[in-house]
């Protein structure tokens, strides 16, 4: 990218994951923003109002009466030809349900900053995945980001991809609540400059306000055109991965970060790997370096993209290993851990079989320890696999760290 | 398969319609109660024209009430109930089983 003028490139401040996230949305400049708070991802719209009400941006800013009216008047915005951002958590974001799935057959390329928290009851602010994986067959496209550098860099992304024509699909970008969204880190920030020609503008296709070409959103259709309709839905999502992977080095050759679907941590010559998402990764590479260091052949592969699933990446990572651990920070009542059954479903066709052993952990906020990292890698040297028990989890019965 | 049904490669993407309009969609067709105007009793008072959700009260070149546009009328109710002359009843569509659903009460056929 050529750069114009004399504003500096980059510049580095502490910041959060929220903050970052709303300085991202400025530098973007949406045309519409509609939102409604709740923890934690309040500070996403509530810095963004600062910026509007300054006349930093351009922005319409819709101040709603709940996260289903802002999802909502996101996707009339969004189909109308806008470049349409927004955030929401936990309840506001099953509040947002309904919607969902409409905004992804319309193909509106909405971006949704989606703060991770716990679902109620029993009310809890703090992070596990239960809002998210509940929406992963709505329709979005859903990136899971580590730490606050990677929200900024992928909410950039974000504005790209969703509104690509070949995908033309909405975006969740997820960070882990207060872990990520709250915690002060070093952010290297682009200029306005450089993110403007980065992102560009939004060239719309059928927008709902081009009256020369004038198109119905929202028809009413019977069984015998339904599945042929929702069939070309699916289309944007199959041409994420290609279209990802070249928007992801188009904008590593300002940045100099490259992010996959997924992230390798010494997984190539790894006989046990932990797979993880999110903030929680952290930890877990960092057991990886200590235990390389006592000669232990550990890996971790971070699954950064959910929607849609990596499943080759995931095969080929896990593929010849000894042993594979899978942590959930959610649970599905009843059935496999999401991320879990994705794994598994992975490694189903490998000629060979990977035993996999899978764990909840860090429900509510719970802390995710080096110590319980270091007990999975354990557990995988012992040739442990299936269901492998709740990490950190008090038990009357259970000793140490885990509790099935 | 019958010929006519496309298959999904040849829709448009975000299930939407091009120069779709709402003017050919006959609501009138689940339609129960129907408005029966009395046009001795009418006051030209329009509150049915302004009040009527799918437009359907059809006004002559003096703007006075000429009759009920039946294609879209969905038989509601809302005029009968808004009229302050009771020139509206509501009558059973089983007293009109002889008559076309579509059809135009009244003396101007216009609109559509
Ligand atoms: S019954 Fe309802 S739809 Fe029909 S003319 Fe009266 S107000 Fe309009
Ligand atoms: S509301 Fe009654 S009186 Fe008034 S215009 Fe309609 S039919 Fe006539």
């Amino acid at each position: 990218m050529i750069l114009l003028g004399r504003e500096k490139p980059y510049r580095r401040e502490m910041t959060s994951g929220n903050l970052a996230f709303a300085e991202a949305m400025r530098q973007i400049n949406p045309d519409v923003v509609a939102a409604y708070p709740i923890t934690p991802s309040t500070e996403i719209p509530m810095k963004f109002a600062e910026f509007v009400a300054d006349g930093l941006t351009d922005t319409e800013f819709i101040a709603v009466e709940s996260e289903h009216s802002a999802i909502t008047a996101c996707v009339g915005a969004s189909v109308s030809g806008a470049r349409v951002m927004t955030a929401s958590s936990a309840n506001g974001i099953a509040l947002m349900h309904e919607i969902f799935p409409i905004a992804a057959m319309f193909r509106a390329p909405i971006v949704l900053g989606l703060v991770n928290r716990t679902m109620g009851a029993p009310l809890n602010i703090h992070c596990d995945h239960s809002d998210s994986m509940p929406e992963r067959d709505s329709g979005w496209i859903q990136i899971y980001c580590e730490d606050a550098q990677e929200v900024y860099d992928t909410v950039l992304l974000a504005v790209r991809l969703a509104e690509h024509r070949d995908v033309l699909t909405p975006v969740f970008v997820c960070q882990d609540g207060f872990i990520t969204s709250h915690c002060y880190e070093p952010v290297e920030f682009l200029s306005d400059e450089i993110v403007r020609n980065f992102v560009g503008t939004r060239e719309p296709f059928w927008p709902l306000l081009d009256v020369d070409v004038p198109v119905s959103y929202g028809s009413f259709v019977m069984s015998e055109d339904y599945f042929e309709i929702k069939r070309t839905q699916l289309e944007g999502m199959s041409n994420v991965p290609r279209v990802c992977g070249e928007l992801s080095r188009e904008l590593a050759f300002v940045t100099g970060r490259e992010y996959g679907a997924v992230e390798r941590c010494m997984t190539d010559d790894a006989d046990y790997v932990v797979v993880v998402m999110s903030s929680a990764a952290g930890v877990a590479k960092d057991v990886v370096d200590s235990l390389r260091g006592r000669g232990v052949k550990a890996g971790c592969l971070r699954v950064r993209m959910f929607r849609p699933f990596p499943y080759d990446e995931v095969r080929d990572v896990l593929g010849d290993k000894l042993g594979v651990a899978v942590l959930d920070r959610s649970v599905s009542p009843g059935g496999a851990p999401p991320l879990a059954a994705e794994v598994r479903t992975a490694l189903y066709d490998c000629p060979r079989r990977v035993p996999v052993a899978s764990y909840i952990f860090g429900l509510g906020g719970r802390d995710f320890f080096p110590a319980d990292a270091e007990m999975v890698f354990e557990d995988l040297a012992e040739g442990r696999s299936g269901f492998a028990g709740y990490i950190g989890l008090r038990d009357k019965y259970a000793r140490g760290r885990r509790a099935v | 398969m019958s010929a006519e049904l496309k298959c999904w490669q040849d829709f448009p993407p975000g299930g939407i319609a091009f120069g779709a309009t709402a003017r050919q969609v006959e609501t009138g067709l689940w339609r129960s109660m129907r408005p029966v105007l009395d046009a001795v009793r009418c006051v030209s008072c329009l509150r049915c024209w302004v009040q009527c959700p799918d437009a359907s009260i059809i006004t002559d070149s003096d703007a006075r009430v000429s009759g009920v546009d039946f294609f879209f009328c969905k038989g509601c109710g809302l005029c009968a109930k808004v009229c302050p002359a009771g020139a509206i009843v509501m009558r059973p569509e089983a007293e009109f089983l002889n008559e076309p659903c579509g059809a135009v009460q009244g003396t101007s056929p216009e609109g559509r």
